[in-house]
């Protein structure tokens, strides 16, 4: 029997398999067995109620989408008193995603939602930081540990950093934020896009850009887990064009100590249940008694152990 | 190659009101030149559908296409007894070209039923249908709907032409009384069917409306739902990402009765919605 529990950012979980923040909502409970899951991430909420972007929100590629929301949010009430207590049944532990504009607001809404059902809180630092132009908070260090510091002096829970992958030096950001006290850093968010429409002469989002994922950005995210890995002490959890339990396993290769599914969920809701069994079928077929091993066990040839990797002169 | 009816498919997944359910294909056929008729023998949760629900199909990869994200599809029959689902689709994109590939025997993941439906009020005595378009293939199932509640229902089918019409074979064995116009006829305006509609309500007072595929025909929806004061609904169509309220992407403006507008998901909280909630289909 496969021990598929592991422990990631102060959070105990039964495998480390969940959804990524903003692809699942009560609807999926519909279809799938949360109970299964080594956790579950809630779509990320603001202080303020926001009814999101202008549509058209989403333009479809052969394996990716780029998705322009807006972070519709109905505030932190409604996420006490219905989000956390409609997912909080089904036994996984209940993650929040928390955005704001400024960092002291970050903090404000992580202790404002601090609550015995909820396990951890996601910092989304993809969003435009309004005290410095919009520039994302995750694009720089030092608005990316403010944030996290604010959270982390308001909070007794767990802080995850879910990093954007739209900077130069992923691994400056993961070593940032994990000076600032983050538990763990989610790598990473959406790939900042756009998409035009020749005929028409117009974007196809409504928000003109928007972010990229599905199994095509899965290359692009995954060295930036092995990146971020190699960087920090702190748990690095994958997310980006997961669809497979093999999916999982090259990211937990790569460092990942546990993984996030996103867009896969739109297509294939059972995505998340299937690569479970498989992922222990895995472990079973490799001798691996505990899927915490895989985590960072990438093979690398002897000769390929130096700092060629860095090089990106291809 | 036409499959049984009783061709087996896989049973339904316990206890979850909507599944992917793993359909077989038992016809896939043109009606006409731009519509299809897909019919598919469907497990149970599949036929668990009820008028104005949708299905959020995964197209298979054919030589020159590969639609990543699944397409929403109305339900144009459910067929209880036979265990069989239809879906009257125009071919359009590459999604619907896609399903347009799939041959008797093909399997179709369909997730669902998927949505909110139409609800007619109980006590309904007489239902008015107006459809145009895809409308055409979503009100379908309604006339079923209605006559199982004991309410009269009266469908009125428009198109740019005659040969373009379609489902009056299918409402009329559910119990409707079908009235066709069309484009080249020239009995289609909205003034028209609006004064076909008045004649109607005279003789047999309509005490609820339901229109789908044109924004014209909402308009007249509303405007006599509002002077009659009786309900009516409007099934909306639009893109979809996931189909299960969690993407966001397929949200429309709706307003409330205070006039407070909110953007709502079309696959979640609808697709049907109060002819007063929205303002185009």
């Amino acid at each position: 029997m496969v021990d598929l529990s592991v422990t990631v950012g102060g959070v105990r979980m039964a495998n480390p398999i969940m959804p990524a923040s903003g692809s699942i909502a009560e609807g999926i409970a519909d279809v799938v067995d949360l109970g299964k899951l080594g956790a579950i991430v809630l779509k990320t909420i603001t202080p303020d109620i926001r009814q999101g972007v202008k549509p058209p929100r989403v333009v479809e590629y052969t394996d990716a989408t780029l998705f322009s929301i807006g972070i519709p949010s109905k505030g932190p009430d409604y996420l006490l008193n219905h989000t956390v207590p409609f997912f909080a049944r089904f036994g996984p532990p209940v993650i929040a995603s928390i955005s704001a504009d400024t960092a002291e607001d970050f903090g404000n809404l992580a202790k404002y939602i601090s609550d015995p059902r909820i396990a951890a809180i996601e910092a989304n630092i993809s969003c435009p930081n309004l005290r410095a132009h919009g520039r994302a908070f995750g694009m720089d260090p030092v608005a990316a540990a403010e944030v996290i510091k604010a959270m982390k002096g308001n909070t007794h829970l767990p802080v995850w950093a879910k990093l954007t992958p739209n900077v130069g030096d992923i691994a400056e950001i993961a070593r940032a934020v994990e000076d600032a006290g983050a538990d763990a850093v989610v790598t990473a968010n959406a790939i900042l896009g756009m998409a035009i429409n020749a005929e028409t002469m117009m974007p196809r989002l409504g928000n003109v850009v928007g972010g990229l994922t599905g199994p095509a950005v899965k290359p692009v995210i995954l060295r930036m887990v092995n990146q971020c890995a190699e960087a920090v002490k702190i748990p690095v959890i994958g997310c980006g064009g997961i669809s497979t339990g093999e999916d999982i396993i090259e990211y937990m290769l790569a460092g990942a100590a546990a993984v996030q599914i996103g867009t896969m969920n739109f297509v294939h809701t059972a995505a998340m249940e299937q690569s479970i069994d498989w992922v222990a079928d895995y472990c079973t077929r490799k001798n691996i008694a505990r899927v915490a091993e895989l985590t960072g066990a990438l093979q690398l040839p002897v000769d390929q152990k130096s700092e060629q990797r860095d090089a990106v002169a291809l | 190659m036409t499959l049984t009816a009783t061709a087996k498919v896989e049973g339904p997944s316990g206890c979850f009101p909507r599944a992917e359910n793993r359909c077989l294909v038992a016809s896939n056929e043109p009606m006409n030149s731009e519509y299809r008729l897909m019919v598919v023998n469907a497990p149970e949760t599949g036929l668990s559908a009820y008028a104005g629900q949708f299905f959020h199909l995964l197209c298979p990869a054919t030589a020159t296409e590969q639609p990543f994200l699944r397409r929403p599809m109305s339900i144009y029959r459910i067929d209880r007894e036979n265990g069989q689902l239809g879906f009257l689709y125009k071919v359009t994109g590459k999604g619907t070209c896609a399903l347009a590939s799939l041959a008797p025997g093909d399997e179709l993941n369909a997730t669902g039923p998927l949505g909110v439906g139409f609800s007619i009020p109980e006590g309904t005595r007489h239902v008015a249908m107006i459809a145009r378009g895809v409308g055409l293939a979503t009100l379908a199932p309604l006339a079923r709907m209605a006559t199982v509640n004991g309410a009269k229902i009266t469908a009125i089918l428009s198109a740019r032409a005659p040969e373009f019409l379609m489902s009056r074979d299918e409402l009329e064995a559910a119990g409707a009384a079908v009235i066709e116009v069309n484009d080249v006829a020239g009995n289609s305006s909205p003034q028209d069917v609006t004064n076909r509609l008045r004649d109607i309500h005279e003789k047999t007072p309509i005490d609820f409306m339901a229109t789908c595929g044109s924004n014209r025909l909402l308009s007249l929806t509303r405007e006599l739902c509002s002077e009659w004061n009786i309900p009516g609904q409007v099934a909306v169509e639009a893109f979809m990402g996931c189909g299960l309220g969690m993407c966001f992407a397929c949200v429309v403006p709706v307003r409330d009765a205070e006039g407070k507008e909110e953007m709502k998901r079309v696959c979640y909280d609808g697709p049907v919605f109060g002819v007063n909630e929205v303002t185009t289909w």
